[in-house]
């Protein structure tokens, strides 16, 4: 046997059919090929830090100045940074993750993903969990940083669930970027101008640098939309545990089942939009080809 | 376990079609096509661009679906097992950018074996196994984005064989390529084949030298149409009529006019205006075009030329090419099409062509006269 024979089958009949378990674990490997290209770059382009970390920063510390301007109660500084370390997560989503796919359609490699033998979903997983390493790191290097810059003080009486806050808002932010990414690649640029158009709202309601129950009625809306709006609502309710100051949303544990609702509405979504798009794909035989 | 029975055909295609619902007019880019590839074989789809080609290989992978008609490959439908079809095949396409050039060599092959189910060291390996088989050990951990046209190609064809495909794709592989890259993946191909018995490659290229040197069989294609089916040396033989020879001779003083009277001579001309002009002069070596009814003629003219007192220099058969092949179905070159993208290049490695004999060809019916682009 030399390279040129790998693995010796009887037939191709026979080569073609695999069980459950060699499934799960071609997808499961196709999660971490894919998640593998985002981790490894992050070591080699290091360029990152500055615009990934430090130029955001210096939003959240305009913010943190302003509101020690006002003599804003110190909560407030507490908010913004927590703001601030989870916008890295929904940057990743808005301008990587729903980009994705359009990319990978341009370079060639939508087309080599459809014709290999994994689940189109487990490449998006591993989009997002290449994202997510990525997005991670830059916010945790945020929220160190600000917290020590600006003295911070957390107050956390529910751990367990605050980590498990966290985790579901970034099961339900990447399943909104996975739902993105298959719509950005139907729509193609009417989608992108469309979220350039809806950034700074978004960004808005999304109460990333104050607390969202300020904005009332609206603030509901995004609450009940936006997995950013909810999951960061919640979090500062359990990070700042006896705040004084009132922030007039659902408690965390509603907040919490919203955010299940929302990772399950969106993942199923994802699905969904991706199985129409390979439809799509294969009836008009554009999709997954490159703009030449 | 293996199944009862012999293998289905590697691919068979009965009535596809293809047609592109785009504007002002749908376009037909494959209009009924039957084709046959059995297991092992190494087919070829010979025709100029638009004609069909990578539609057709679109199909087979499962990327596009049919308008009608049926394709199956190894007996799975193209359209509704498509899965079981993408286990055992892979592809290869010329000018393929594919991957991210932020990953070294390895790195990007180790990536797509996780496409294909490999295990993790098992897909190391195998890395390292192929990335030595095309030549690209020295850039085993350089940056993909930093390899030249030629390695990159190599780096595609590593990935078309990670998953040890049953059958392979390879949409016009050498494209663009120079010589050596060229040469080089043929090469690859042909081992491949040989150590590897009962995979299929169906190839796809407008280089007709290439189709020649390494198909089996070929499928002439143009317009959606497949026009014809068969081994090279078969499809020759459609156009080659006459026998025809290019002698280069000394000292034949009565010119090639003297051996044109012959009994099975259909013509005699000297090969070039060059050798009009010695022959005229008197001087040199002359190379005359000889056309006779069949091979049992050149007895008579060899004879003739020792009576006429001439010196024989070199006498060699001319075969008919591919192109000539593809001129006396369709009546015009490849260069002719109206939609191609300029003038065609010559194949990646190829010897220059020899002057062949301009074969006499029939006034041509095209299957589909139309000035629309073909998508493919």
């Amino acid at each position: 046997m030399n390279a040129l024979v790998h693995r010796q089958t009887a037939g191709p009949r026979e080569a073609a059919r695999w069980n459950r378990g060699r499934i799960l674990a071609n997808n499961l490997r196709s999660v971490a090929g894919r998640a593998y290209p985002r981790i490894a770059g992050l070591a080699r382009e290091p360029s990152w830090v500055f615009f990934e970390i430090l130029l955001p920063f210096l939003t959240t510390s305009s913010f943190v100045f302003v509101y020690r301007a006002l003599a804003a109660p110190p909560e407030y500084v507490g908010f913004v940074v927590l703001g601030g370390a989870m916008s890295a997560f929904w940057i990743n989503v808005i301008w990587m993750m729903a980009a994705q796919l359009y990319w990978e359609r341009d370079q060639g490699n939508l087309e080599l993903y459809f014709a290999a033998p994994m689940d189109l979903m487990s490449v998006l997983f591993g989009m997002a969990i290449g994202g997510l390493v990525m997005s991670s790191t830059r916010g945790a290097v945020v929220l160190v940083i600000a917290t020590l810059l600006y003295g911070v003080t957390f107050s956390v009486a529910q751990w367990a669930l605050l980590l498990a806050v966290f985790v579901l808002t970034l099961a339900a932010l990447y399943g909104l970027g996975m739902v993105l990414a298959s719509l950005f690649l139907m729509w193609g640029r009417e989608a992108w101008h469309l979220t350039q158009l809806l950034q700074e709202p978004v960004y808005f309601v999304s109460g990333l640098n104050f607390p969202v129950g300020r904005l009332g009625f609206l603030g509901a809306m995004a609450i009940a939309t936006l997995p950013l709006a909810v999951g960061l609502d919640a979090m500062r309710q359990l990070a700042f545990a006896g705040s004084a100051v009132t922030l007039g949303t659902p408690t965390p544990e509603v907040e919490a089942l919203i955010l299940v609702a929302m990772t399950i509405v969106f993942l199923v979504a994802a699905r969904f939009a991706l199985r129409t798009l390979e439809r799509l794909a294969r009836r008009e035989g554009r999709l997954v080809t490159r703009w030449r | 376990m293996t199944e009862a029975g012999p293998t289905p055909p590697a691919v068979e295609t009965r009535g596809l079609e293809r047609i592109y619902r785009i504007k002002p007019r749908p376009v037909t880019a494959l209009a009924g096509v039957d084709v046959r590839v059995e297991p092992g074989e190494f087919f070829g789809l010979l025709g100029p661009n638009g004609a069909g080609k990578t539609t057709l290989i679109k199909i087979l992978t499962t990327l596009l679906l049919p308008t009608s008609g049926s394709a199956r490959v190894f007996g799975f439908d193209v359209v509704s097992e498509t899965k079981q079809i993408r286990r055992i095949m892979n592809m290869v396409a010329g000018g393929e950018q594919s991957g991210y050039g932020i990953l070294t060599t390895r790195e990007q092959l180790w990536m797509f074996s996780q496409f294909y189910g490999l295990g993790t060291r098992e897909g190391w390996r195998r890395v390292d196994e192929l990335v030595e088989l095309v030549g690209l050990t020295e850039q085993r951990e350089q940056r993909v984005s930093t390899l030249s046209t030629g390695q990159r190609q190599k780096l595609n064809v590593a990935r078309g064989l990670l998953n040890d495909p049953w059958i392979l794709f390879l949409d016009e592989p050498t494209l663009g390529l120079d010589v050596g890259a060229a040469r080089a993946v043929r090469e690859l191909m042909t081992a491949w084949r040989a150590a590897v018995p009962g995979r299929t490659i169906l190839l796809t290229t407008h280089y007709m030298a290439e189709a020649d040197e390494l198909c089996e069989r070929i499928a002439i294609v143009d317009r959606g149409r497949i026009l014809a089916i068969g081994t090279p040396a078969e499809l020759k033989r459609r156009v080659q009529r006459e026998s025809i020879f290019r002698l280069e001779v000394d000292r034949l003083a009565a010119g090639a006019r003297a051996l044109a009277p012959l009994p099975g001579v259909v013509s005699a001309v000297p090969a070039s205006e060059a050798d009009t002009g010695r022959e005229a002069a008197g001087r040199g070596t002359v190379a005359i075009t000889l056309v006779l009814r069949d091979d049992a003629a050149l007895g008579g003219v060899v004879g003739a030329l020792g009576e006429l007192g001439a010196r024989i220099v070199a006498l060699r058969k001319s075969e008919p090419t591919l192109e000539d092949v593809f001129v006396e179905l369709v009546g015009r070159g490849f260069e002719d099409e109206a939609e191609g993208d300029g003038a065609r290049p010559p194949m990646p490695g190829a010897e220059p062509a020899a002057p062949g004999p301009s074969h006499t060809t029939h006034p041509h019916e095209p299957g589909e006269p139309s000035d629309e682009p073909l998508a493919t």
